[in-house]
Parts: structure tokens; sequence; C-alpha cells
């Protein structure tokens, strides 16, 4: 008896939230591998993993805020608008080099206004970026571009390619999605602004303590997820050809945090990787490519998605009960 | 004076007044009443959102009748909220505009106030997309008929005697949008008539590029030898060409896709992004508005009284009958309807 209880609780030392999405995600891998003709092809994984490049993306950039114990409900109208405005820029044949400095620019005080808004202000960072996506989008909506859908311009030469180019087969858009999860591990691991991420999302008071410099760097949180949904958005528009500023309007925002959160990364703050958010976005890949192939209706698709993730939460709430230790004041 | 002077007199005088008669011309005696039909009167007009070609291409067309016939234009724009819209024409039922021109997001949100608006001496004009009620008149797309020819242009290209495989996708828009869900019907009316053709995706794109995209990558990945996609709408399907790009399919798929025919449309069929797109033309739509907005205000009737509908004349644009004139250009549009301001 003694032997089964001890048993148990090394089970729950090992199950974590990222594990049970992992399991999850390689049993529909392997179940849909088996059903779907088709589905375990070079071709179809690169599919797969390509269409959530840019979800990844969004979501290793929220994931920094996330860390912090912060929120940026503006990812996605940072992303759009400052896009966007490169785009109608190109098309007014601004040069590739300013509009892409302009875009960006616009990306970083965006940033950075949400970052003094939470950090310096002290607005809670669900309010100051909920109230900041409107007016970034309003702002841009009704002064920088006329028209909600911005076309591409043709013959922009190597900047196409971030989207629509290959190397060694592998689609850029995954490329990239790589090449940011690395640079973002590394920074978190090996920078000391990247471990006061941490210090701070998890206990803000102690990290002023002990020095850590902690208004600076919640500015700074905000400011690398903007410029984050900068390069998502550069992505977007390469690979279709337009930026849709509608998709401010989207649930986009939410499978954002869906992604991040369901790989494990605490809403409370202070912990998390960019591992978590691999394995949030390949559930989310696996189970949206699974359900196209089969020819699932749309509303059947929602219902599936959130019955699996409904799931995984209940099965973490289960082994990973919350107490007073684990649950911090400021959760969401 | 002898009568014969008098006689004289008499014609030289009514052929002098008779000659300025005609120097001044003949005063139409229709045209003061036309007139003072429109003479500020407001017409007031909810889109579900502005800031893109068709609604934009619209209200330009609209002001500038209402410009040139002293008439007062005012655009309520509840960028994509249905709560807003609703919020919108609440508030214009109480200021009374002698037409409203309405845009429904769906079939159902409106419907009740649309009644109330008319009940209120409202004329109410429905664009592009109706809603259950029924009201005055309607200018529109007949999505039914758009589905059928693009189903057609689709059965040509795939059908029987094309040496295709026969396969056909369908990228749809929001399945709750009138728009969609009669097209829908359309497509499967015409397709269910001919056996050859296989329907091996019917996805929901939600009108955004990107997830057309995904979706026909997953499709073509699963059926390299796929032979048509029917998408719903050409701002969505440059996602759903951007796919078949990528998967080296350009010509081979055979891409049938509708809008409101802006200079876009005309590009990407030239370039082969799109192999054909159904235009319901804009600039006729709106004078299809116009028109409609005149009828009511002349006919004086109560609101209510009629029940009209004016479904748009569809154009066919592909590479081989394109023409100058085939698409419009917005800015054009909206340039020349400021320069009545």
């Amino acid at each position: 008896m003694r032997h089964a209880t001890m048993r148990w609780s090394v089970l729950k030392r090992h199950l974590t939230q990222e594990r049970i999405v992992l399991a999850i995600a390689v049993a529909l891998f392997i179940l849909f591998s088996i059903i779907l003709d088709k589905f375990l092809t070079a071709e179809n994984i690169l599919t797969l993993v390509r269409s959530v490049s840019v979800l990844g993306i969004l979501g290793i950039g929220m994931m920094l805020v996330v860390i912090g114990r912060g929120i940026d409900l503006s990812i996605v109208a940072i992303m759009a608008i400052s896009v966007a405005w490169t785009l109608h820029l190109l098309n007014l044949h601004v040069s590739l080099a300013e509009a892409l400095a302009l875009g960006g620019g616009f990306a970083v005080v965006s940033g950075l206004m949400n970052g003094v808004l939470v950090a310096y202000v002290e607005i809670p960072a669900l309010f100051a970026t909920l109230a900041m996506g409107t007016f970034i989008y309003g702002f841009g909506r009704s002064q920088l571009i006329d028209l909600d859908i911005i076309q591409l311009p043709e013959h922009i030469g190597w900047f196409g390619k971030i989207g629509t180019g290959y190397v060694l087969g592998v689609p850029m858009p995954i490329i990239l999605f790589a090449i940011l999860g690395f640079l973002v591990f590394l920074f978190l691991r090996y920078t000391r602004s990247g471990r006061f991420f941490y210090a701070l999302g998890d206990n803000l008071p102690a990290a002023r303590i002990v020095g850590a410099p902690v208004r600076p760097m919640i500015v700074l949180q905000y400011v690398l997820s903007a410029l984050i949904g900068f390069v998502a958005g550069l992505i977007t528009a390469t690979s279709v050809s337009s930026m849709n500023t509608r998709v401010v309007n989207s649930t986009l925002v939410y499978d954002v945090i869906l992604v991040v959160v369901l790989g494990g990364v605490g809403l409370s703050g202070g912990k998390g990787s960019v591992r978590n958010v691999l394995v949030g976005t390949i559930l989310i890949g696996i189970l949206v490519d699974g359900m196209t192939i089969m020819d699932l209706q749309y509303t059947l698709q929602n219902v599936i998605k959130s019955i699996i993730l409904l799931i995984a939460i209940v099965v973490d709430s289960m082994v990973n009960p919350r107490d007073e230790q684990t649950a911090q004041q400021g959760d969401i | 004076m002898s009568f014969k002077k008098l006689a004289l007199a008499a014609v030289a005088t009514s052929a002098l007044l008779l000659t300025s008669a005609y120097a001044e011309g003949i005063k139409d005696p229709n045209i003061d009443a036309y007139y003072q039909t429109f003479k500020g009167k407001t017409i007031a007009f909810v889109p579900v959102a502005m800031g893109f070609d068709l609604t934009e291409g619209w209200a330009a067309g609209i002001r500038q009748q209402t410009n040139a016939l002293g008439m007062k234009f005012e655009v309520r724009d509840p960028n994509w909220s249905t709560a807003a819209g609703a919020q919108a024409i609440t508030s214009l039922i109480a200021e009374k505009p002698s037409v409203m021109v309405i845009h429904n997001p769906d079939v159902q949100s409106y419907a009740h106030l649309l009644r109330k608006a008319q009940a209120a001496g409202i004329y109410v004009v429905q664009v592009n997309m109706e809603s259950s009620f029924p009201t005055d008149a309607y200018v529109g797309a007949d999505w039914h008929q758009i589905g059928a020819t693009a189903a057609q242009a689709v059965v040509k290209a795939c059908g029987t005697g094309s040496g295709k495989s026969g396969k056909v996708a369908i990228v749809q828009g929001v399945l709750t949008a009138a728009a969609s869900a009669y097209q829908v019907n359309g497509v499967y009316d015409v397709l269910s008539k001919h056996p050859e053709i296989k329907i091996v995706s019917n996805q929901a794109g939600d009108w955004d590029a990107s997830k057309a995209r995904s979706i026909t990558a997953t499709v073509l990945q699963q059926n390299p030898d796929l032979c048509g996609i029917i998408g719903f709408w050409d701002g969505m399907d440059t996602g759903t060409a951007a796919a078949i790009k990528e998967a080296g399919k350009t010509g081979q798929v055979f891409l049938v896709t509708s809008g409101g025919g802006a200079d876009g449309a005309c590009t990407n069929v030239e370039n082969g992004t799109f192999s054909e797109d159904i235009s319901y033309d804009v600039p006729g739509q709106a004078r299809d508005m116009n028109n409609m907005i005149k009828t009511l205000l002349e006919s004086h009737l109560k609101p209510g009284t009629l029940h009209l509908s004016l479904y748009t004349p569809l154009k066919i644009i592909t590479k081989a009958d394109m023409t100058p004139t085939s698409c419009w250009n917005l800015k054009a549009l909206q340039k020349a309807a400021t320069a009545t301001d």
C-alpha cells in the first residue's frame, strides 16, 4: 500500500502539463498515422508544422511576457498594423529598407508604450495591453492605412522569400520559427536579462530587493514581444501576398495564449520555456492537420479541439492540484 | 388703323413672342417635382465595416448621387461588430432618415430592427447580404447563381472529356454568412448532376487568406491530382492561390473565385493567380442602389409596401475575355465622389 502511494507520487512528479500534452500529441500522431493515408509523409509533416509556425512564433513572443507574469493582448494588433503599414509604404514606392524600419519602429514604439504603462504607470497588464490593442488598431486603421486588407506589391525581391522560400526543402517559416526559438532559448538561459525575466515573474519584490532592474526589464519584455509580432506578421504577409488587419477581430490572440498555456507556461509567471510553446503548438498543428485531412465540418472541428484542450487542462489540475503554495496572487 | 394693319401687328407680335420662347427653351414640367422629392432627405448607410473594396465602393457611389441631388449621406461604421451595427440602426430609427441602406452580417441579427425601421416610416434597402426579413428592396448578388456559375466553370475544366481527375475542393467563407450558405447550395445544385466530379474537401476559410492557405496546402498534399478549387471570395483566395503556387501547381489546378471586381481581381486573373473571377461589379451595384433609393422616394408609398429585388448581373473575368473595363478602381471612384462634395 505504502509502496503504491510512493509510486504514484513519483509518477505525479514526472507528469507535468508539458508531458501530458506531449503524450496526447504523440498519441494523436500515431492514431492519425494509422488511420489516415498519407498523413505520415515528409511533405505532410512539413505542411503541418508550417501551418502553425506563425502561431508558434507569436506564442514565443507571448511567452516572454507571460514568464514575467504579464500578458500581451495587443500582440496581434501590433502585428497586423505594423506590417500593414509596411506594405502600404511599399505600395507608395518607399524603399524596402525604409518601409521595414518604419514598420519595425512602429512595433517597437507600441511595445515601449505597453511596457511603460505596465512597469511605470503600474496598470495591470491585462487592461493596459487590451486598451493598447484597441488603440493601435484604431490609430493604424484611421491614420496609417486606408483599407483593411493591404496587398503586397509585386517585385519585392528577396523580401517575398520570407514567407514562400525554401532552405534544403524546408519552408522558410519553419526555419525562422526554429531560429527564433533557438535565439529566445539562448536569451532566457544564458543572458542576465533572461534570468531576470524569471526572477521578476516569480517574485517581483524579491527581484527588486536583490537589485534586478525590474521596470526596464518589464519594458524590454513588451518591446521583444512586439518585435516578434512584427516578424510573425512579415511571414504571414509574404506567404499570402497580403496583410489582413481584420485578424485583430479574430480569436487569434486567444489561440496564441492557448498554445502558451497548453504547453505548460503558467500564467502566474516565473516558469516556462521555448519547449513548452513548441509542445503546445505541435499539438494544435497535428489536430488541425488531421481534421482537415478527414474533411471534418468546421464546427465539429472546434468541438473536438476544445474537448482535447479541456482534457489536457483537467488532467493537469488532477495531477497537479492547486494549493496555497502553487497558487499565487495575480494568477489569472 | 385698318383691320389689315391690326392683323399684321398681331402676327408680328405673336411671332416675336414665339421666337423669344424658343430662345429661352421650354421648361421640363417634371424636374421641379423630381428635385423637390430628394432635397434635404437623408440617406444612412450601415455596412458590416468600411475599409474594404465593396463597402467603400458602394459608399462612394451613393455619396456621388446624394451630393448631386442635395441629399445628406451618413455612414455608421460598426467595424465587424454586429452589436455595434444593431446599436447604429436603433439610433438611426430615432433620427428618422428617409432611407436606410443596410449590409447584413448574417440572416438573423438585424431582422427585427429592420421591421421596426419600416414601421417607423423609413425605407429600408438591403445590400448584398439579405436578412430573413424582406424589406422594401434588396440590391445585390444572387449568391446561389454565383455558386452555380463557379461550379459550372469547374465542371468545364474538370468534368467529362477534360481528361482530369475530377477532384474538386471547396474553400468556403464563414459558414453562417448568407453569402457562404447560399453559395454552397448553388455549387451542390450543379455538382449533384455531375457524378464525375468528386468533392474531396469542403472546409471553411473564415474569409481569411492565411486559413485558406493552410487548408489548401493540406488538401493538395492529400490529393496531388486535385483538378479544381472553388473559392468563395477573392480577398481570401489569394491565400488559396499561394498554396497552389507553393505546391508548384499554378495552371494545373483550376481556381475559380468571386468578388467585387476591383482592379486587383483583373491583376490576379492576368498573372494566373486565379483562373476565373466572378465579379458582382460594385459600381454597377452602387448605381442599382441609387436607382432603388430614387424609385422608393419618388413612389411616395408607405415604407413596407413594396418588396423589390435587383439581383446584380454577373461579370465573368477570365484571361481570354478581359477588357480594360472589366475591373474598376476604388481610388477613381472615390475621387469622382469627393469631386462633387
